[in-house]
């Protein structure tokens, strides 16, 4: 009994590291989301951007980590607003199809970037010592860089809500995601809103492409796409548009894929990816707007 | 007359030329530029049904590929021989171990169970719209891929179904491409296809006309399912060699972006859309391998091709969102007309293309006059104007 007790405790905190790094993901998807109504696929491409940033400077140069760090949040954004640039801002009046399409573009265009500089085979990806350490609570083992994804999810996520909630370009981008038009009519700039969510999406893209990283060990140029994906499902999980419910979504998906890979029978454990996908489309059919979503026409 | 109204001019370049493309293909079917054509024949096949559901009915469905995988499995699954069946898929009925039909016949219950599929994920899946439409059929995707990767006493997991004997010659092909051409043809040009552009075009509109919306999208996404499940029978015969990996989400986009490149309203998109996207790879291959320009060596560049071809639809998308051929049905409505055939009998119709070839160069070198010459003027009359704002100022 006690041993299925901590057999459980130990999937569930798996789950909530795999959240964490879900919610820091969804939390990207969700700011540009939330204003542009555009799933952005690159978003997991731009996250790839970021770890190879840091594996090239990283190997190549000797940086230290936090070094490389932030030239790679600042690539991961320069990439960010090319795309915005190049391949959205020209699209802003088209339908969401179209825009979508665009995104997919964007995406396979980075995928394929990425796979001629850096040839398509995997390459190990190992943090440092310190990073990986790790401290046991308990039956609980959480290495360094799980504690510290857990608190930067939180501290972003109350840094995010305090700006949207309270500062002018805040107010903006709630006004943005309202009404765009009549935004527009009020005399706010649209395009620096939509450039600040891909700044702060793209900044955020590179950070958890980091964190993902050192959960995953090995990267490849295509490792962004499907945990792209599954973040959307988290943002939508949670209600999409809302940062606490991207949070909240990255959390739930996290810890119920874990626990459907720990808990069901081993047949069954490959269905992981599957398994997400499913839980997606059974959560838009009951409740379209997601656990902490608002009311937002045109889903369902 | 000009000569895209010419049915004789018609009849050379979309029947004749292709008819004899065919030909020398089928003659040489072991060859690898009949290889390319065969796959440009599936393609169209894919592209023109994926049109049904995303260019015609408005909604915007990601995933063909899934539909393939299904239709290719099955249809395997039907033609393979006792003994391969035995030794890779262990876990088969006695029925279907010791089952082992024609390929025509195959291929259509391929289809079926396609199309099968697609009305069971179709009721729930088919109430989004937009893009949580487009998630939903990736997450379709996915959810088949892991059936197929780990039901192994169904589909020999991860390793895939191999050794399918080569049934897919040209001729099966492009009967199938014809023919499902000619059945979209038909259907949107009656009152079920136009019920569908009324839908994608206003859907409160197309209801207090009395189109029954539900009844619309299942329909024509089951169509499109099923014509998705021969042309991935096909594919799968052609290779010989098929698993779940395969028929993946790039396999799905790349259905999508030739869709968009020819433009996703028109069947005739599809053709010129699939044109282009199974042999400009080809040209853009050598990239891949390294080659010599202007003396320069190029590095192996992976994934150049897939580059180049996200960066063209990104600026077909924003130059021209409707697509290469737009609305434009040219190709189908010239290949089914009676109109087409009939005038390789009538002596009028040649003497009007050769006045027509006659006069092209005179044409040409005209139109071309005219126009610099209007440019000529425009430009006099921007310097007039500069020169009048210089003195004003």
């Amino acid at each position: 009994m006690m041993d299925a007790l901590t057999y459980f405790l130990s999937q569930f905190v798996n789950g909530v590291k795999l959240g964490s790094v879900y919610a820091m993901v969804a939390i990207g998807y969700s700011m540009v989301y939330g204003i542009l109504r555009l799933i952005n696929f690159a978003h997991g491409d731009i996250m790839t951007v970021g770890v190879y940033t840091i594996l090239v400077l990283t190997t190549a140069f000797g940086m230290p980590l936090w070094v490389t760090v932030i030239i790679s949040v600042i690539i991961a954004v320069f990439v960010g607003l090319s795309a915005e640039r190049f391949a959205y801002r020209p699209l802003r009046s088209a339908g969401e199809e179209t825009t979508l399409v665009s995104s997919l573009a964007v995406s396979i265009f980075l995928q394929n970037l990425l796979v001629m500089i850096f040839s398509p085979q995997r390459k190990a990806f190992l943090l440092s010592e310190q990073l990986t350490e790790l401290h046991s609570f308990g039956t609980i083992r959480l290495s360094t860089m799980n504690i510290i994804t857990f608190i930067t999810v939180i501290i972003v996520l109350l840094i995010l809500s305090h700006m949207i909630k309270n500062t002018r370009i805040g107010m903006a981008m709630r006004a943005c995601s309202d009404n765009m038009n009549a935004a527009k009519l009020m005399g706010i700039n649209i395009t620096s809103v939509i450039v600040t969510a891909f700044i702060i999406g793209s900044a955020l893209a590179a950070l958890s492409g980091l964190m993902l990283a050192g959960e995953y060990k090995t990267i490849d140029p295509l490792m962004g796409f499907v945990p792209g994906l599954k973040a959307f499902c988290a943002a939508v999980l949670g209600g999409i548009g809302s940062l606490s419910g991207a949070v909240l979504g990255g959390f739930v998906l996290g810890i119920a894929e874990m626990l459907f890979a720990g808990l069901m029978p081993t047949e069954f454990t490959a269905y992981r990816d599957a398994f997400v996908f499913a839980l997606l489309i059974l959560v838009l059919l009951i409740r379209p707007n997601g656990i902490l979503g608002t009311k937002d026409g045109g889903r369902s | 007359m000009r000569l895209r109204d010419s049915n004789l001019f018609k009849f050379f370049i979309f029947v004749l030329i292709p008819l004899i493309v065919l030909i020398i293909c089928g003659m040489n079917s072991t060859n690898y530029y009949a290889g390319l054509v065969h796959l440009f024949g599936i393609n169209i096949i894919l592209v023109a049904s994926l049109n049904l559901v995303n260019g015609f009915s408005g909604m915007f469905s990601m995933g063909h590929a899934a539909f393939m995988a299904i239709g290719a499995y099955a249809s395997a699954l039907l033609t393979l021989e006792t003994n391969q069946k035995m030794t890779s898929m262990s876990g088969l009925p006695e029925w279907l171990m010791n089952l082992t039909l024609p390929f025509p016949i195959a291929l259509l219950i391929g289809g079926f169970i396609a199309s099968f599929c697609a009305l069971i994920v179709g009721f729930p899946v088919l109430r989004f719209k937009g893009h949580y439409l487009a998630v939903a059929t990736i997450g379709f995707i996915v959810i088949v891929r892991a059936v197929l990767d780990n039901e192994d006493q169904w589909t020999n997991g991860a390793r895939g179904v191999t050794g399918l004997p080569n049934y897919a010659s040209t001729w099966i092909i492009f009967a199938s491409a014809i023919l499902c051409l000619f059945i979209l043809h038909r259907l949107l040009n009656s009152a079920y296809g136009r019920s569908l552009i009324a839908m994608r075009d206003d859907y409160v509109a197309a209801q207090t006309l009395g189109i029954n919306l539900t009844v619309c999208k299942i329909s024509s996404f089951c169509i499109s399912a099923f014509m998705a499940g021969v042309a991935g029978g096909l594919w799968g015969h052609m290779q010989s060699v098929i698993s779940g990996k395969f028929f993946y989400i790039e396999a799905s986009f790349k259905i999508v972006e030739t869709s968009i490149i020819g433009g996703m309203a028109s069947l005739s998109g599809a053709i010129v859309g699939s044109l282009i996207m199974t042999f400009i790879p080809e040209l853009l291959a050598p990239l891949e391998t390294g080659i010599t320009v202007f003396g320069i060596q190029l590095p192996e560049l992976y994934g150049a091709s897939n580059l180049i071809l996200a960066a063209l639809l990104i600026l077909i998308i924003i130059y021209r969102r409707q697509g290469i051929m737009g609305y434009n049905e040219i190709i189908t409505d010239s290949l089914f007309s009676i109109k087409t055939y009939t005038s390789i009998l009538k002596k009028s119709e040649y003497i009007n293309l050769y006045t027509i070839l006659i006069n092209m160069p005179k044409k040409l070198i005209s139109t071309f006059a005219a126009a610099s010459k209007t440019d000529a003027v425009k430009n006099k009359k921007r310097k007039e104007r500069r020169s009048k704002n210089e003195k004003n100022s």
